[in-house]
């Protein structure tokens, strides 16, 4: 492994935006879809996950020369796992409503290869802060681009934000954006806004490197 | 990605296999052992409360309650331990009988649906419901919950016993909307009928299942003297 | 009370909660290999397969958990035992039947850690089924799953040909689609009572 210097920071910022998990690597995309018909499920779903990646990454993390390289699936499915039945007791713990309203989806967090995918390719390989910030990143990635979508099927869905009703009484609902399809559609509404920006950049970027290269000849 | 193997890597021995393996089982067994103690009195809590406040809703005038099942013999029987659709007998501040909430579960349009609903043994009619758990369709389906004209079947819904007090006098079925002529029936919702439909059978078949139990011996019925709060 | 007979068990897990558009489980299968009608029924005969064994196992742990009334280790058991058992069967299949191995083979290790396989253990352990119950809910999820996969493909092999913006190809494309398969599946609520 090349020893490149790695930054904290950049780890966390990458996971915002270049490598955001649901809108650019497509991960994770079950619970993205299913638990975000409101946006404080939403954001409970994303705490929850980001939970579980920032303890998973640090757990692989420090024990990285302790697993050998056979066991090391097995090993951090185990981890994961423990995690997540932590977070489901303490969802459990804090309000029963919300367990209700998120279902097995708590549980399926074990299933989200997010977790699993940046364990084994990032966690297993690097010090324990920055696998730490990395999953911070990326939960952090998660949990904004679940609000996005969150929001959008909320506001349109029930004409409600975080349970506070923004219409007066005239507004007519799209309930199909509350119903499965709608997540499919919030989806797709959002990755065509992220394709067009990050289209726009490439073109800059492009005309940008054109213009220095003009310039250096 | 093909990282190569790093070169010095020696092959690994059983022992460091076991080792490990072991060693990770043993700290998640730890971790969720603890977070398992740590929480579990909190959620019994939640749970307690959940339970109270959704009681309270369908029945207002509880104070108490004691959790029931039947028998084999099909009699009234203090519950050894919590049912997956319990129903409990509520008693108000002065420990006299007030009435039952009963749990109950049938499938919906989308999928089963769990309400919990109370019996007033002075009206010897259905007095209150709350759907605990549904899927059905949000803006049609969940109309149940929310719908004035439904609700107010739920003022007293008539469940009489016959005369030998083994089934239900007349059976809770669902009517169209408007068409409600009789105490038993409940005024469906149009563009919600499969749902306001499920509600009246699940009604109907838990109703005949606890209710000459229920009649037959609640009055008489002596609540453990530790349960009270 | 009533239990639900076993053809509303599956319609109901078939159509009605169709795992892949009603409740968004194995997701990330459905987008990967939908692209080829082909690979969409392979795939779907692998994940019929390991739903089967997913469900017995899950039977099984659900039993020696509540004997000795362990719920909170449900979640780590599940996913261990299932896991395990795919990679035994996996390699069973390659000793006794390598024509089916080629057949399915490629795609088993990819969906032992599926959200589908996983949820479908969780929800028959959540709804109290039986074995015989569990089995043909299997079965039913199974068949929606694969019902959606071809659909899906079917439509894509088609929407490959179409000439649609650059920033719509690709995933979002295939999101539109599956939204709307997902509203005509809603047409079929209703069935399985």
């Amino acid at each position: 492994m090349a020893k490149k210097q790695v930054n904290p920071t950049d780890e966390f910022i990458k996971g915002l935006w270049r490598d955001n998990p649901v809108f650019i690597q497509m991960l994770g995309l079950c619970p993205a879809l299913a638990v975000s018909n409101t946006a404080i499920n939403a954001l409970a779903m994303g705490a929850a996950t980001t939970f579980v990646l920032v303890m998973a990454g640090l757990s692989v993390s420090l024990l990285k020369n302790f697993i050998p390289r056979e066991a090391r699936i097995v090993s951090y499915i185990c981890i994961i796992a423990t995690f997540v039945t932590c977070v489901d007791y303490a969802i459990m713990a804090i309000s029963i409503e919300l367990h209700r309203a998120l279902g097995a989806f708590i549980a399926l967090i074990v299933v989200n290869c997010l977790i699993l995918g940046r364990s084994e390719a990032f966690a297993s390989k690097n010090k324990p802060h920055i696998a730490v910030m990395d999953g911070l990143g990326m939960g952090v990635g998660f949990t904004v681009a679940l609000l996005f979508i969150g929001v959008v099927r909320e506001v349109l869905g029930s004409g409600t934000l975080f349970g506070v009703d923004l219409f007066a009484d005239g507004f007519q609902t799209w309930t199909v954006m509350v119903l499965p399809s709608g997540g499919f559609f919030a989806m797709a509404i959002w990755l065509l806004v992220v394709n067009w920006i990050r289209q726009r950049q490439e073109k800059a970027d492009k005309q940008t490197s054109e213009q220095t290269g003009e310039a250096a000849s | 990605m093909n990282t190569p193997a790093p070169p010095q890597q020696k092959p690994t021995t059983v022992w460091q296999m076991y080792r490990s393996i072991v060693g990770i089982g043993a700290f998640c067994a730890l971790l969720i052992v603890s977070v398992y103690q740590g929480t579990s009195a909190r959620i019994a809590d939640n749970r307690a409360r959940f339970l109270s406040s959704a009681i309270e809703e369908v029945l207002p005038a509880v104070r108490s309650t004691v959790e029931v099942s039947l028998d084999e013999s099909g009699s009234l029987v203090a519950a050894a331990e919590a049912a997956d659709l319990p129903a409990y007998l509520g008693y108000d501040e002065n420990g006299d009988l007030v009435g039952a909430v009963i749990t109950a579960r049938g499938m919906g349009y989308a999928d089963n649906i769990t309400v919990l609903y109370s019996y007033s043994f002075e009206l010897q009619a259905i007095v209150g419901h709350k759907v605990l758990e549904s899927k059905e369709t949000p803006g049609l389906g969940d109309k149940v919950e929310l719908e004035p004209h439904f609700l107010a079947n739920f003022e007293a819904l008539d469940a009489r016993l016959n005369e030998d007090g083994t089934a239900l006098a007349n059976a809770i079925v669902t009517v169209k909307e408007g068409e409600k002529t009789e105490a038993w029936q409940l005024d469906g919702i149009t563009g919600a009928t499969i749902t306001s439909d499920a509600i009246g059978s699940i009604l109907n078949q838990a109703s005949s299942y606890w209710l000459p139990a229920l009649e037959r011996d609640a009055r008489d019925f002596q609540p453990p003297q530790s349960i009270e709060e | 009370m009533n239990e639900p007979g076993y053809w509303s068990i599956f319609l109901n897990a078939a159509l009605v909660n169709n795992f892949v558009l009603a409740y968004f489980l194995g997701i990330c299968p459905f987008f990967g290999v939908s692209a080829k009608l082909e690979t969409a029924v392979r795939m779907s005969g692998a994940v019929t397969f390991v739903m089967l064994v997913a469900s017995t196992c899950a039977f099984g742990i659900n039993l020696i958990l509540e004997a000795i009334n362990a719920p909170y280790l449900r979640i780590i058991s599940y996913i261990l035992v299932i896991s395990s058992a795919v990679q035994l069967v996996e390699m069973l299949l390659r000793k006794l039947s390598p024509p089916t191995f080629k057949a399915l083979g490629i795609f088993l290790p990819l969906i032992t850690t599926n959200c589908a396989i996983f949820g479908l253990a969780l929800f028959q352990t959540n709804k109290g089924y039986g074995f015989t119950q569990a089995i043909v809910y299997a079965l039913g999820a199974a068949a929606g799953f694969a019902l959606a996969l071809v659909l899906m493909a079917g439509v894509r092999e088609k929407l490959d040909l179409a000439d649609v913006p650059s920033i719509f190809k690709g995933t979002a494309a295939a999101l539109v689609v599956a939204g709307i398969l997902s509203m005509g599946f809603m047409g079929f609520a209703g069935l399985g009572r």
